[in-house]
This record gives structure tokens, sequence and C-alpha cells, in this order.
């Protein structure tokens, strides 16, 4: 298991170091220092082993945080468990700098030694600590108030306090979605896949238990009937939930039950494959005109509802290295030559969709006798679309609070849809 | 210290009053400071001023000056200052043994707090603090807070058994702790139980034949139940335990498979890797015709892929994994090449992973996909990964034989852009797609000898002399091209060396006429101007053929070389079995098993995958079931072994005994005495032949595996193999028109006899059997014949010492006892002699040991069923376990024994020798042993010498591999041989050795090296004792 944690600022030094095992000893954190912050040459591997001595770190910022142990320890789980201490340190004070881990030691301390037992994690959920580890000093704690605590941290729903009331119950559904598109320039599609995340913050008084619907195909054809209705169903390849989703469930029933921690969670995971909606189409037509000079016409076509905008469109088109000039006429937004990054850039700030639009280019060329031919790297592009591109709906959100005195309805729940592009390439 | 005294400025300017402001005590005197703030009566002070210390002690500084003062705020009702003060006492308590005992008070009293905050709070604190005083206090409370009535106190509990046992494994055991903490598993709270599961585990990982766990399917139901319901980091707990677990059969294997899988869909990797390790290892037993089996390989590759998303580090973590999930089940990920593609902004540990993992899973049908990608990347700014790039092309190649056109001609490319690097490795892959399809790219040699003058690197400068060498009869002015390499032959490396060495010869074969010069100047170069014993040996081996024999230096130099097989850089298939068993951990990340990179005995255990026992077909053998596990073992790729493999066949090669070459050796001493004087014999017949003056040195003789392969396995292996071994120049290697005088001297003859068992058996072995026979007048029955036995027929058997009077009868009223130590298959067993020297019958045996240092202790009863009459005598053997309490004796080999009859209890001590705490798998890998040897400190080096040992290396060697001393490698180095060897000891502790042995002296030098130099003395006795017996 971790037998040590440290935490180490930009020039080495460390800020906090805590030691779980007797087999670990200051000199590792000399170690690590020497070896992986001063190295000379950039980092190869986010694990090191120096002197039978395992480290794993990650980065935030300018901050190293770094867990050290002599065992065969799950890798998986202190990477995961370094990335929660981040979300952790997060909560309570904020971005992670030199000078908040300074000003916060011994709450970092407080925290460590809570979620860190002899190097075996424990219950790491900010909700949960909040409620006896505050910054503030410990109030005097009622007899009940202590064991509704403790039950808390080692109960079923130890990332969810009990008591929290809100005089609005309030929820917000965020489905962030990135597609990624390699396009040939005939139009085929060579591969294509959204990436999304929905994302809840819940603002509910008790212990709610929610249930999510959405169109997931399996679903739908399991109810079988009504599916004209609720329109098109799609197909998950896979999906990962926060860990109040009750797995188990799922995989028995597809149906996706939890009671949400308070405030933000990313409450699922997913990726598809199929049917995805892509936004936009882009068609490249690229003339070599004799040896210097290359005509380029690119045009782009939103492809989804015309009531919806697109925004913060931008097309890059590479040119070739031996480019001396560029001219360029576009019918909507700006186009600028990027010598420094050897593209074309082509912004637009709001499109409607099924709408078209296009620019030209003039691209004179250095003659050279570089016998290589240019490669042509494909055309990008960046957008945000306010629906999601893998059709994915949120059908509903019911919750259910059976002891306090508020029904489904009287929940105000909202829903948004952001789809962005994450690696949108056509070739050309 | 800078920035703690740049915030001290701030501070002074007015900065904001928050924590930092502690980080900046750096006045002198402000220990005194401290120690008045501490003791000052307001509470508010008092904290700042733990606040203070804290920090300093963050930073490094000593501030264990100001215990008493800390330790006198524990008594506080604020929690805060509480936990800072216990920050402390965990750091400091160990330097201040006595002070800390002044808490123990306020622990015991927190323990037993309303609060249930605090009484968790004290106990996981008392844990941390190992002081053995302290401890003692523990118990109580412990015990308390195991049957606490909060779940919260309970769960830490847990953890702090293990705690304990790290400290104190036997107090554990006597306070009955493990017991509690199994019913523990039972709990209600799944956080107790995953903590519980977390602590057994950990436990049962030190003890690695206890059935601590004790899993069977109702505890597994138990645990599956937990899973549910705990936090991430208890799954992750409880996933990993059950991967210990070997189910019955195939359906409840099916079963547990079942449960285990929603946890595929766990936002936490961890989760989902241990659950996928769960799922790979059980799958095992499932029958491949089950729909079920189907099933489940489909619902593994979507969680895989979906790792691919998370965070740099994980993915990390995720592809080495699916690296070695791919070479076990290819069929899982088969169809999701496109997923591995390098995406721009992937850090490079990331990249170079997914290039490792695109050519596993390239086949036919992506092939040109794969291609297309790898171009891409051969021009991407990363020298290594464009040079890994490279070389994927060229594997890409062997592995896919339809797309072999395709890759030369992007190789070709590739070469076409000049850039150094890349056209260096080019070359050196396409010398290996010319060797899988021999007479097929030669039109591409143009191309490449375009490029002779920009290659720099070795091995690029090798492969292109190879290819010439190799299509000499095709390459005009070949003769012209190895000439230009020939100039400045001795400022190359040696791999170039021997290929150009190789090349001419091949050269000269083909075109003989016009290339005799150039064939005389590389030989004089390699046999007389050389200081490199490799290139002389073949220099000579060259010389020879060719002087004697054209024809047969044809068939020998120019065979058809073997192809090479499709895959390479496979890891060898029991290697990735224990690695698919490791799943998620540090062994997977590095490929290594954790017995390569952890201290101790923890976690070295070997894990295998379960044998599929389908209940209908039970009767498979296990060796079958895991090979039609997988798809790809049926059609078994055969696998170039990894460079290092081809060293050690080759530095097996030059130790004697065959049997360090096949599987380890028998476990019985029979069987092992047999095989070795076999050894032995072959040994002593070799050195017999290697004694005529002209014939070089027999070490050659053994090295050359077979005629055939000479040139094409030396292309391949001798790059490393000469990177290790005489690099040195022994002065005994003389032109072979000088007689050489070396093999001669009379004290290595008589070493060479006295080392051949056969005829060494009345010689060597003698004394050491004689006192045993005298010693067994009456009785001695099997064990005794097994003795002798052992003493005549192989001396180069374990070392047993002669029996030694333990306990005289004048000091134990009339019993005699006497005996030594064996270890025979693996067990160690202390033989004694109980000899009734009194007037009546003796009854009621019983021994029992002292704590010790390696933990000896008696596996069962002494067997004594009958009465011993007066004057009787009776052998017993009395197997020995190494699972007892430790303590350090000094000597550290010092047993104390209590012997009780029915007169009397009897008390003696004896010294072992502690070989007989070497185990059978005391073999260290030779890259493992090179690394370990490094990294021991020098300080942990001692050396000793042995006088008067007449035995040569490699009858020492062989006869210390009797006793489990294990020979890894040897080289001769100015005619003095040095062998390296390293031993494991019973509790995880290897100890590395350096023997030198020089011809005629018969003092021979021993360094140990060891993490615990306190055995190096008992090692180097035993040393003694073995050879000189």
């Amino acid at each position: 298991m971790i037998g040590g944690l440290f935490i180490y600022n930009h020039k080495g030094e460390v800020l906090i170091s805590r030691v779980y095992r007797d087999d670990i000893g200051r000199n590792a954190v000399d170690a690590f220092r020497v070896n992986v912050i001063h190295a000379r040459q950039q980092v190869r591997s986010p694990v090191t082993n120096i002197a039978r001595t395992s480290f794993f770190h990650v980065k935030r910022s300018n901050i190293w945080l770094a867990a050290v142990t002599k065992q065969n320890v799950n890798a998986a789980m202190v990477f995961e468990f370094l990335y929660k201490m981040c979300d952790v340190m997060t909560a309570y004070f904020g971005k992670i700098s030199e000078e908040n881990i300074k000003n916060n030691f011994v709450l970092i301390y407080e925290l460590l030694d809570e979620i860190l037992d002899f190097g075996y994690p424990q219950n790491s959920e900010t909700g949960a600590l909040k409620t006896f580890i505050t910054q503030t000093g410990i109030k005097s704690q009622s007899k009940e108030e202590q064991s509704q605590i403790t039950s808390q941290v080692t109960g079923q729903i130890g990332w969810r306090r009990e008591g929290i009331k809100y005089r609005r119950n309030e929820l917000f559904l965020d489905v962030l979605e990135s597609v990624n598109l390699l396009m040939s320039p005939q139009g085929q599609v060579l591969s294509a896949h959204v990436s999304g995340r929905v994302v809840m913050k819940s603002y509910l008084s008790g212990m709610p238990e929610c249930k999510f619907g959405m169109n997931d195909k399996i679903v739908i054809d399991k109810q079988g009937k009504g599916g004209g209705a609720t329109g098109q169903s799609i197909a998950i390849d896979d999906c990962t939930f926060h860990q109040c989703v009750r797995l188990s469930k799922f995989d028995a029933e597809r149906s996706i039950s939890f009671i949400p921690p308070d405030g933000e969670c990313e409450l699922m995971r997913y990726r598809t494959t199929k049917d995805i909606i892509l936004p936009f189409r882009v068609i490249p037509l690229v003339r070599e005109v004799g040896r210097t000079k290359l005509e380029v016409k690119v045009v782009i076509k939103s492809n989804f509802k015309p009531s919806l905008l697109a925004q913060k469109i931008e097309v890059r088109i590479p040119t070739p290295l031996n480019t001396s000039g560029v001219q360029v006429i576009c019918m909507k937004g700006k186009a600028k030559y990027k010598a420094s990054e050897n593209a074309i850039v082509w912004k637009i700030k709001r499109m409607a969709g099924m709408k078209e639009s296009q620019i030209s280019a003039e691209i004179e060329l250095l003659p050279t006798n570089d016998k290589k031919k240019w490669a042509r790297p494909p055309i990008s592009m960046n957008f945000e679309v306010p629906f999601a591109p893998s059709g994915l709906k949120v059908r509903y959100l019911k919750v259910f609070e059976p002891k306090l005195n508020y029904s489904d309805h009287d929940v105000i729940k909202w829903v948004r849809y952001i789809g962005r592009s994450g690696i949108y390439e056509t070739r050309c | 210290m800078e920035w703690a005294n740049q915030l001290c400025e701030n501070r002074q300017f007015g900065s904001k009053m928050t924590d930092s402001k502690y980080f900046t005590t750096t006045k002198k005197g402000e220990i005194f400071e401290l120690k008045a703030e501490l003791n000052s009566d307001k509470k508010e002070k008092k904290k700042e001023a733990v606040k203070k210390v804290i920090a300093s002690m963050t930073v490094g500084k000593d501030v264990s000056a100001l215990f008493p003062d800390v330790v006198n705020c524990m008594q506080t009702d604020n929690l805060e200052l509480k936990k800072l003060v216990y920050l402390y006492l965990m750091n400091y308590a160990k330097s201040q043994p006595d002070m800390a005992i002044m808490a123990v008070n306020t622990f015991v009293k927190d323990c037993e707090d309303a609060n249930p905050l605090i009484r968790a709070l004290a106990v996981r604190t008392m844990g941390c603090i190992r002081v053995d005083k302290i401890t003692e206090y523990l118990c109580e409370p412990l015990r308390k807070c195991l049957k606490d009535e909060d779940p919260y106190v309970r769960k830490t509990a847990a953890v702090c058994v293990a705690k304990l046992h790290d400290i104190n494994a036997q107090l554990v055991e006597d306070q009955g702790f493990l017991d509690t903490l199994k019913d523990l598993i039972s709990d209600s709270n799944p956080m107790v139980v995953a903590n519980a599961v977390a602590a057994l585990s950990e436990i049962a990982e030190s003890h690695p034949n206890s059935n601590l766990l004790d899993l069977n399917p109702q505890s597994i139901n138990k645990l599956l139940t937990a899973l549910n319901e705990c936090t991430e980091w208890g799954q992750i707990f409880i996933l990993d335990c059950l991967a210990n677990y070997t189910p019955r059969d195939d359906r409840e294997s099916q079963s547990i498979c079942e449960r285990v899988t929603p946890r595929l869909s766990h936002a936490n990797s961890a989760v989902v890797l241990s659950a996928v390790k769960v799922l790979m290892k059980f799958m095992e037993m499932l029958p491949k015709d089950l729909d079920y089996y189907g099933t489940l390989l489909k619902k593994l590759a979507p969680p895989l892929v979906t790792l691919l998303s998370a965070e740099p580090e994980l993915q990390y973590v995720a592809l080495r994994n699916i690296n070695l999930i791919v070479q076990k089940r290819p069929e899982i990920l088969k169809h999701e090449m496109k997923v591995f593609f390098v995406k721009y902004n992937d850090p490079i540990y990331v990249k170079l992973e997914k290039l490792d993992i695109m050519i596993r899973l390239a086949s036919q049908a992506n092939i040109a996909q794969v291609l297309a990608e790898l171009k891409e990347y051969a021009t991407e700014v990363d020298v290594d990964f464009v040079r890994k790039a490279v070389r994927a092309i060229g594997r890409c190649a062997i592995k896919v034989e339809q797309s072999a056109e395709r890759c030369v001609s992007t190789l070709l490319d590739l070469i076409q852009t000049k850039v150094n690097y890349v056209v260096q490795e080019a070359i050196v892959v396409i010398k290996d797609i010319f060797r899988k399809y021999p007479n097929k790219y030669e039109s591409v040699i143009a191309t490449l000898c375009e490029n002779l003058d920009s290659l720099d690197e070795p091995e690029a400068r090798a492969a292109m002399i190879w290819i010439v060498g190799e299509y000499a009869e095709r390459i005009d002015n070949a003769d012209e091209l190895l000439e230009s390499f020939l100039e400045g032959f001795h400022d190359e490396s040696t791999q170039v060396q021997l290929q150009l060495l190789t090349a001419i010869v091949k050269l000269f074969l083909k075109k003989p006429t016009e290339t005799q010069e150039l064939v005389q100047q590389v030989l004089s170069l390699a046999t007389q101007d050389s200081d490199n014993p490799d290139l002389r040996d073949r220099g000579y081996i060259y010389w020879r053929l060719l002087s004697t024999d054209p024809v047969a230096a044809k068939e020998v130099v120019l065979a058809e070389k073997p192809l090479i097989s499709e895959e390479t850089d496979l890891i060898e298939p029991t290697l990735l079995e224990e690695l698919i068993c490791h799943i998620g951990t540090l062994a997977s990340v590095y490929h290594k098993p954790p017995s390569a990179f952890v201290e101790g005995s923890r976690g070295v255990m070997h894990k295998r995958l379960p044998a599929r026992t389908g209940s209908g077909e039970s009767t498979e053998s296990p060796d079958v079931g895991t090979a039609a596990g997988g798809s790809a073992p049926e059609a078994a790729p055969s696998i170039i072994p990894s460079q290092g493999d081809l060293l050690g066949d080759l530095l097996n090669l030059d130790m004697a005994p065959p049997t360090t070459t096949g599987p380890p050796p028998p476990n019985t001493g029979m069987q092992m005495g047999g095989m070795d004087l076999l050894g032995g014999g072959l040994d002593s017949l070799m050195g017999d032949e290697s004694e005529p003056p002209h014939v070089p040195p027999r070490t050659d003789i053994l090295r050359s595996p077979s005629p055939q392969p000479l040139s094409p396995v030396y292309t391949h292996t001798d790059y490393t193999y000469t990177d290790y071994s005489h690099t040195d120049s022994p002065p005994d290697h003389s032109p072979p028109d000088h007689s050489p005088t070396e093999h001669s001297p009379p004290a290595e003859l008589g070493g060479d006899i006295g080392g051949s068992p056969a005829m060494g058996a009345g010689f060597g072995a003698a004394p050491a059997v004689m006192p045993a026979s005298l010693n067994a007048p009456v009785g001695g029955g099997l064990g005794d014949l097994f003795d002798l036995g052992g003493g005549v027929g192989m001396p180069m058997g374990a070392y047993i010492p002669p029996k030694t009077v333990w306990l005289p009868a004048m000091k134990a009223k009339g019993l005699e006892i006497s005996g030594t130590f064996a270890r025979r298959a693996g067990v160690i067993q202390m033989e004694l002699i109980l000899t009734n020297k009194a007037m009546s019958v003796m009854t009621d045996f019983a021994i029992q040991f002292n704590r010790n240092s390696f933990g000896l202790a008696p596996a069962g009863p002494l067997q004594v069923l009958t009465p011993l009459g007066p004057n009787q005598t009776i052998e017993v053997s009395l197997p020995l376990s190494t699972v007892g309490p430790v303590m350090k004796m000094d000597p550290l080999n010092n047993l104390q024994v209590a012997v009780k009859n029915n007169i009397d209890v009897f008390y003696f001590s004896c010294q072992y020798p502690i070989s007989m705490l070497f185990v059978e798998d005391g073999k260290m890998e030779r890259q493992v042993f090179l690394a370990t040897w490094k990294d021991i400190p020098n300080d942990n080096e001692s050396q000793f010498q042995i006088k008067d040992c007449h035995l040569n290396s490699d009858a020492a060697s062989s006869k210390l591999q009797g006793s489990n001393i294990f020979t890894i490698a040897k080289r001769t180095v100015e005619g003095q041989d040095m062998l390296y060897m390293s031993i494991k000891l019973s509790n995880g502790i290897w100890v590395l050795a350096e023997l030198r042995v020089q011809a005629g002296n018969p003092n021979y030098t021993i360094s140990l090296k060891c993490r615990a130099p306190e055995v190096s003395q008992c090692v180097f006795q035993c040393y003694e004792a073995v050879l000189k017996n």
C-alpha cells in the first residue's frame, strides 16, 4: 500500500510530507526530487522506480504530488487516489497552488490522516469529510451528531450527509459531449465517436432517491411499445458511473438509480460510435496550379435544425511549408493566414443550422527542389453546438424523497446539451 | 528555506494572516521560544506553537527536542490541536521511546472517549507509533475498539491490526486479533468489511501458507454482497482479494463473474481494472463453448477502451495492462485498433505504449490503416517515438506477410527523408525483414548502400555490414564497402567488429579470388591486434576452419539461417500468466514479477492462473487447460527470446553442469545427487579434453552450441553477449601458433579430480560421512542409510554437517542428544539421535524452540512413539518450518531448544548451518542480479578468504549448487574465474556472492553482498563448510 505522500513545489521543496509505512524514510523525499523533479530530461513515465522504491506522481499546475511505496500496490488505485486527493483539496481551498497549500497545511495533514490510513484509502468524499473536518475548528457536537457523522462516513451513502435542507429544490443536468471525426476527402466517415458526460448539479433536501432515464436503445427496445412516439434511441458503446449509482441494478435492469452527492458530480460518462449526428460537413477542394500555386476551396455545411445556432466555429486549413503568400476570400466570418502555424484560420462567431459557407484561397508557393511531396495534413474544425451529437436525450430524472414533503413535481429541473468538437478532421 | 524567509517578509508587510506564517520561524533560538509558547497557559498560543513545530518538521528540521513540551499539549478538548500533537508523536516517538511512554495514558483514555471520532483517532495513531512499550498498551484498547458499537471505530481498528502485525506479528497472533479480524468480514457495515479484507490480505501476504483468508463459497458470498455497498476503495480491496480465490468449478466461477461484471461500469478506473483481473483469471476456468464465455469476452472490451479516456497517468497504467491482456487474449480487442491511434497531445509515455499495442493488434485486416498511421508518426518530433514507429513498421512487415512489400516501400520512403536516426532505425529493421523473407527485397540494397556514410550508431552499422556480407555476391563493390569499414576497425564497437569479421569471411567464401588479402587482414586484426576475447575466438575459429577445410567452412558460415519468427517481444508465457494475476498493480506496470522489485517475503509468492476444471470435464490437466485458455497458444507462436534470455543460455553454457540449463533440479536429494554426478562427471571429462594444448580453451567449445548456427546466432545475439563478458584481456589466450601453456599446473589437475565426483567420492566426502556413521551405532535405520547414500553417492547434494553432541548425558539426567540439520527435498530437517544413558525408561518426548533469527519452528511433534529403554538409541528426524516467531539471535544461527521427557525439561542451544535456509528458487535472473548488485550499497559488502580449497571453479559451482547456492554467471579475467552466485534465504533475504578462483591458488576470495549484512558471516561459514567437505 501507499507508504508515504509528498507534495512539492516546482523547485522541489517539500510542502507536505506524510509517511505511513516504516519502510519509507526521509531519504525518499530527496530521491524523488533529485531523480524526477530535477531530472534533466522530460519525465518519461508517471511511475518511477528508484532503488526499489516506486514513486507515482501527478502534477497540478506547478505542484507535484507524489505517492511512494515499496510494495506491489494497485497502481491504478494510487493514481485514482492522487486525483481524488486533488479534488478534495480543491473542494476545500480552491486552486492547488503553493500558497494555498502552505496556507492550509494543517488542514491537509488532517485530511491525509483521515483519507489514508496505513496507506489504505478511506472515505474521500468531500461531502462527508466536510462534516467533521472543517477549517474553523471543531464545533462541539452532540452525541447524535457524532454518530451521524460516523455512520455517514462509513455508511453505504458515504458521499452525502443527512439533514441537508434547501428552500428551493433544484437540479441542473448538463449533457456535455465531444464529437470526434476523421473523414476522407470524398466525404466518407473513416472514424467517428462521441465521448460524453452527464454532469449533475443538485440542490435537493434530505436523501433524495433519483432515477435517471435516457433514450438508451436497450431500455427503449425492452419497453417495446411507444418506440415511435419517444423518437430515436441511441446505442451506447460503454458507460461508467459515479460511485453513487447502483451498478448491479444497472447491470440487471439497465436503470440508473442513485442518491446524489450534494452539489456537483459527474453522474456518468459514455461513448457512442453509431448514428452520430455530425454537426458540420467540410468539403475541401485543393487544386495545384503549376508548381508555385495552390487553389483551395473549402465549403462547410451545418447539418442541424435551422433554429439552432452553432458558436465559436473555427476552421483550420493547413498550408505547405514553402508558402510565400496567401489571399483569402470568405463569405462569412474572418479568415487569416498564420505563417507561424502554417495554416489559414477561419473564424465564424455564429452559424445557424442547414446553412453553408465557403472560403477560397490562393496560396503562392516558393519554388523548392524538395522532392518530397506536401503531406497534406487534414483540415480540422472547432465548434460548439447546443445539442448532443450522439443523439442522447434525457427522458426523465425523477426525484423521490419519502421522508420530506416535496414531490418530484416540486423540483425545478434544468437540462442543457452542449456538443463540442474533439478532434474533428477532414482529409484533403 | 528561502521561501520561508520570503513569506516572513511578506507577513511583515501585512499580508493575510494564514497558516503559511508557521513556516517562517527560522530565527536562532526558536526552539526556546517555541518551548515557552508550548508551555503557555493560553490555548490559542499553544496551538499556534504546535503548528509552528509541525511546519518545521515538514521541511525536515529536527524539532525532537520539544518532545515533552508537545506531549504536554496532548490532553486537550481541542480536536485540531490533538491531531497535531499526534502527528508530531508519530514522527518522533521512535527516536524518543522513553518519553513516548508519557503519551500512553492519554491514548488509553482517549480510546474510551464518548466521541467515536476521538476513539478512532486514538487507536489509529497508537498503531502508527512503533515503540514496543506503547504497543503493549495498545492491545487492550484495540480489543475494545474492534468490538466498538460505532462502525467508524471498528473500521479504524481493523486497519490497526495490520499495523500492529507489522510491528509485532507474534503479538497479534497471541492476542487472537486475527480471529477477531476474521469475524469482521461478516460485519454489517461494508466499510468495516472492506478494511478487514484489506488488513487480512496484507497479513496473509507475509504468511503465504497460512489459510488466513480462508476463502470459501460462504465468505466469498459475503464479500460479493459487501462489494455492492462499500466505497470505491473498499471495492478495490475486495476485488483484489477475490482475485486470490480459486473457484471450485466452472459454475462457481461463472456465478462470481456474473456478480463482478457490473463493476466494469464504475467511474473509478482502479475498480474497473481490478474487476478485469478477477474476470481474466476466472475466465480461465470457463469452458470455451459456453455461451457465457463469449458474452464475457464481449463485455470486457468496452470498459478497457473507456479507460483510455481517463487522465494520462491512468491511461498509462491501463495501456500497460492492455498490453498484457492483448497478449493473453488477443480476441478481446482485435476490432478496437483505432482507439490506440496516437493523439497529438498524448504525453510521450502514452504514445509509446499505444504504439506497442497497435503492433500487437496489427493483422491483415487493419494493416493498411496501421501503416498509414505509423508513417505519420515517423515524421513527429520526439526521437524515441519516431524510432519506435520506424521499428514498428518493420515489425508489421514481419508479422503480416501480405504487408511486407508495402512496409518495405514505406521504409524506403523514410530513408529518402535522410533524417539520420530514421535512416539508421530503418536499416536495422530492414535487416530483420531480410531474415524473414530471404531473397525477396534485395532490390533495395542499392538504396541502403547510398546511406552507408551517414550511419554512426553501432547497431545500424552492424546491420548494414550484415546485409553487405549476406548479399556479397550481388553487390559489385562489396569488397570496397567492407574494406572502407575495416580502416577504423579498432575504433568500432564490438558488435560492429564481430559483424565485420563474419561479413568479410562470408565475402571471401563467395568471392575467394579477389578478397584473399582482405580476409587475411581482418583475421589478423581480430586475432592479433584485438584485446577482445570473443573477437579473437571467433577469428581463430574462422581461421582454423578456412585453413583446414574450406568446404566445411562454407557449410558452417554460409549455412541456411533459421527464419525468424512472426511475433517479437512477446512476454514469456509463464511470466504473462503471473502478470495477468497482478493486473492493475505495479507488477503489471513494470511487466516484472513482484519479486523483482519488492523486498522481503511480501508478495513474492508466485501467482498462477487457475486451471480449467469444468464440472463435467475435470480430468483435463492444468497444462491443457491453460493452453486452451487463450486462442493464441493453440498455435503457440514461437518466441524470439528477449536478448537477456539468449544471453542467459550462452552464459549457462559457460557453466559446466548441464543441470543449470534445464529445468530446476528435481527436489529429492537422491535425484539431485544423481544429476549432479552426471554434471560433474561431464565437466571433468570436458576439462580433460581441454588439456591437450592445441584445442582452444574449453569454454569456447562449450559456448558454440552447435556448429550450424554459428553465423546466424552470432548475428542476433552476440550484441549483448559481449556487453557483459570478458572485456578485459586475459593473458592466457594466445595466438594459435604458440602452444598455450595455461591449463597444465598440477594443482588444477588435482582440483579437477577432487571436484569430479566420480572419483572424488572416497576423497572429499568421506570425512563428512564418517562421524555421522560413528555417531549412529544402533538403529540408524532408513535415515542413516539415506545419509550414507548421500555421503557416498552424492557428495554434490546439499551439504550436511556431521552430527555433534548437543546435550551431553551428564547435563540431562541421562539423555544424550546429538544431531545435525539437513535440507532434503526443500524441507529443513533436524536430525536427532536420542540415547538413553539412564537406568529408567524415557517417554513422552516433546520439543520446542525458542524464538530465533529465521523463525525456525518444529513443523510437527517429535516422533518418538515407543518408550526409549535404557541404553537404547533412536534416530528421529523432525521437519522444521520457517514460519515461527522471529527474534534476532547472537550468533545469528543460534537455536535454543527445549526437550521435554517424562523426567524433566532440558535446554540446550546449537547452531545450524545457514545453508539449511537456502531455498530452491534462489536463482536470480541475471539482469536482476546485476541491478541488485549495483543497488546494494558497498558498505554491505564483506570479503572473506577460503583457504586450502582445491576445487576448480566448475566443481565448486556444482558443489555449491547442491546446497542451493546458484551460479548465475561466470567470467574469466586474467586466469581468474569469477563466479557470480545468488542465494535466497527462506525469509526472502537475497545474498549475492562473487567467488574468485585463481587457477593454482588454493585460496579463494569471496565477496558477499546482502541487504542484511549480518548474515554474511554465516553465509561465509557455509561456503567454507560446503567447499571443504
